[in-house]
């Protein structure tokens, strides 16, 4: 069971801002979906690899080059709703 | 000329070359229909008319020049909305999202805009591509053209149901746990989820890296095969596709299934199955007997432990893509803007823009790589994982392919699993599997229920064997015609 201080936990971990009714929802419907992944344990894994990628490609390289991107700079610092400043967008202060 | 939306790819690629009609006609129709049905559908969730007939009139000059860019030039096409489409709002319909406009087209949109193809829109899906029902969308749900109280699957529902519904030719969608198959078979259309790999994802808004794939809905099996010619091979911006040789995948249509080895895994029959669902699946599977198919029984036990491993990677994967979204270089800002720092910021841009399963799904995998429990959750199921794929190794040492039910029931009323996530994701039961072992899947319809409503079910073959899926799926058409 997550209790409601573990799902506050988790959704710092996360960045995400949560109503206290979200907190509680969450709480229960969490707890019933981690009861149900626990039938994985059922599953004997001793010696057996991990897998994360399915179809055996290792290592893909590139060439270390600069391409031209379709988007130009203008039109990707347009996707900001921010303020641009001198070519950046401007955000808050991480450091006080 | 009334109806032209109903063709096919191929019926229409004709009619044009002859002169019947031109690509304006053809979108015309499709734009008819959309305004026809989309009030009721919901399919659509954006459609520009000037400039999808702007570009149909451009093809029709290019036909006059005589330039001809192959099957797709001049067809009209639905396109799901987490494709980034150049100029054209790509909302992956989450509140995040509403007003982004990407400036450039995902690979896949570049190289079917290259070989002619028309958008007619963009279609509705559940938000970030997650739930299993078009529910989820800051749109609203997308309704079935067969039963308007009921879902159209997920989550590429809008673009199941605008093949369905005649409201384009063709559509693009996305698989990463059945969002492809599900809602074709919800539909009554054919479905293709490719090898994982076999089309490129670049551009399209990533959920769950290891399971991701780009596909596509189709009226017939025909006009599936026709689509991934054009859309399969590698691509240098997802280092996921490998040069591997695209055949010509018209080539395994009418080829018949005299000789070949079907497998029917137990396991998708057994409990839980609807049975109505099961005896469409095998009288299908019966007719095809009859035309010379050798039909075995397999077994792959891995199957009820599926669901749970996806569960675990399918969220953690989508947390850490998901965490690019900010707010700062695109998406919505927050409504209060009185953030005094940038974490505050994040937690507000963040908490405002997702959605409910979306907020769900990234607390599971937050949760599951948290500090102590990677071992316990991820790891765990990526083992598992691999005792899935030995599965069907196991099953394709014995068979050429495998046919089973591709939902355990038709289509569910709008509503009826909308806050019970977890029978929500019981749906994809039958379709995570192949995902996990990274298969490509076909789904054929394969009749309809007393109700009315239709039946899917699905090829499933080895990885890059495609053509095995068209053949088989071609088939089952002809049988059952």
């Amino acid at each position: 069971m997550l209790t409601e201080e573990q799902v506050r936990h988790v959704a710092k971990l996360a960045r995400l801002k949560l109503s206290d009714e979200e907190v509680k929802k969450f709480s229960g419907q969490l707890s019933g979906v981690l009861e149900y992944v626990d039938i994985l344990k059922e599953v004997d894994t001793d010696g057996v690899e991990i897998t994360s990628q399915v179809t055996g490609l290792k290592n893909v390289l590139r060439k270390d080059e600069v391409v031209k991107s379709e988007a130009t700079r203008e039109e990707l610092l347009a996707c900001s709703e921010l303020e641009i400043d001198n070519n950046q967008v401007k955000v808050m202060h991480a450091i006080k | 000329m009334a109806g032209l939306n109903k063709l096919t790819i191929r019926e229409a690629g004709k009619g044009l070359r002859e002169g019947k009609f031109s690509c304006e006609d053809l979108m015309k129709d499709c734009l008819a229909e959309i305004s026809a049905k989309n009030k009721d559908l919901n399919a659509y969730v954006f459609v520009d008319e000037k400039m999808a007939l702007a570009e149909a009139k451009e093809m029709d000059k290019r036909f006059k020049k005589g330039e001809d860019l192959g099957p797709l030039m001049g067809i009209p096409c639905g396109v799901k909305d987490n494709f980034n489409t150049r100029g054209v709002k790509t909302t992956c319909c989450s509140p995040f999202l509403k007003d982004f406009v990407p400036p450039y087209d995902a690979s896949v949109i570049k190289r079917l805009r290259d070989a002619g193809m028309i958008m007619v829109g963009k279609t509705n899906m559940d938000e970030f591509a997650c739930g299993g029902s078009t529910e989820h969308s800051c749109f609203g749900a997308t309704r079935n053209p067969y039963d308007l109280s009921r879902v159209a699957g997920g989550t590429s529902g809008g673009s199941a149901a605008a093949t369905s519904a005649d409201m384009c030719i063709y559509a693009m969608g996305s698989d990463t746990g059945g969002s492809i198959r599900q809602p074709a078979s919800f539909c009554g259309v054919t479905g293709l989820k490719v090898t994982y790999g076999r089309v490129s994802r670049s551009g399209i808004t990533a959920m769950a890296s290891s399971w991701d794939t780009v596909g596509h809905f189709a009226k017939n099996v025909e006009d599936a095969a026709i689509v991934l010619n054009v859309t399969a091979g590698k691509d240098k911006k997802d280092s996921t596709t490998p040069d591997i040789e695209v055949p010509d995948y018209t080539s395994f249509l009418r080829k018949g299934v005299k000789g070949l080895r079907i497998g029917i895994p137990k396991e998708y029959f057994g409990e839980g199955i609807d049975k109505e669902v099961a005896d469409k699946v095998m009288e299908v599977v019966e007719k095809l007997k009859k035309e010379g198919a050798k039909v075995v029984e397999v077994s792959l036990p891995m199957t009820k432990y599926a669901v749970a491993a996806y569960y675990v990677m399918m969220p953690a994967e989508l947390s850490a893509n998901l965490e690019r979204f900010d707010g700062i270089r695109y998406g919505k800002k927050p409504s209060k803007t009185a953030s005094k720092d940038l974490v505050e910021y994040y937690f507000a841009a963040r908490g405002e823009g997702f959605g409910s399963e979306i907020k769900r799904r990234i607390m599971i995998g937050t949760y599951v790589l948290s500090a102590g429990y990677y071992d316990a959750y991820y790891k765990k199921a990526q083992k598992v994982r691999t005792l899935i794929i030995k599965d069907f190794e196991k099953a394709f040492k014995e068979v050429d392919v495998l046919i089973a039910p591709v939902s355990p029931i038709p289509a569910f009323k709008v509503g009826e699993l909308v806050d019970n996530p977890l029978a929500m994701y019981m749906a994809d039961v039958l379709t995570i599997p192949a995902s996990a072992a990274g298969v490509p899947s076909l789904a054929v319809p394969a009749g309809m229920s007393k109700e009315g409503l239709p039946i899917g079910l699905q090829i499933i073959a080895p990885q890059f064997e495609e053509g095995r899926c068209f053949t088989v799926g071609d088939s089952v058409e002809k049988v059952q015609a």
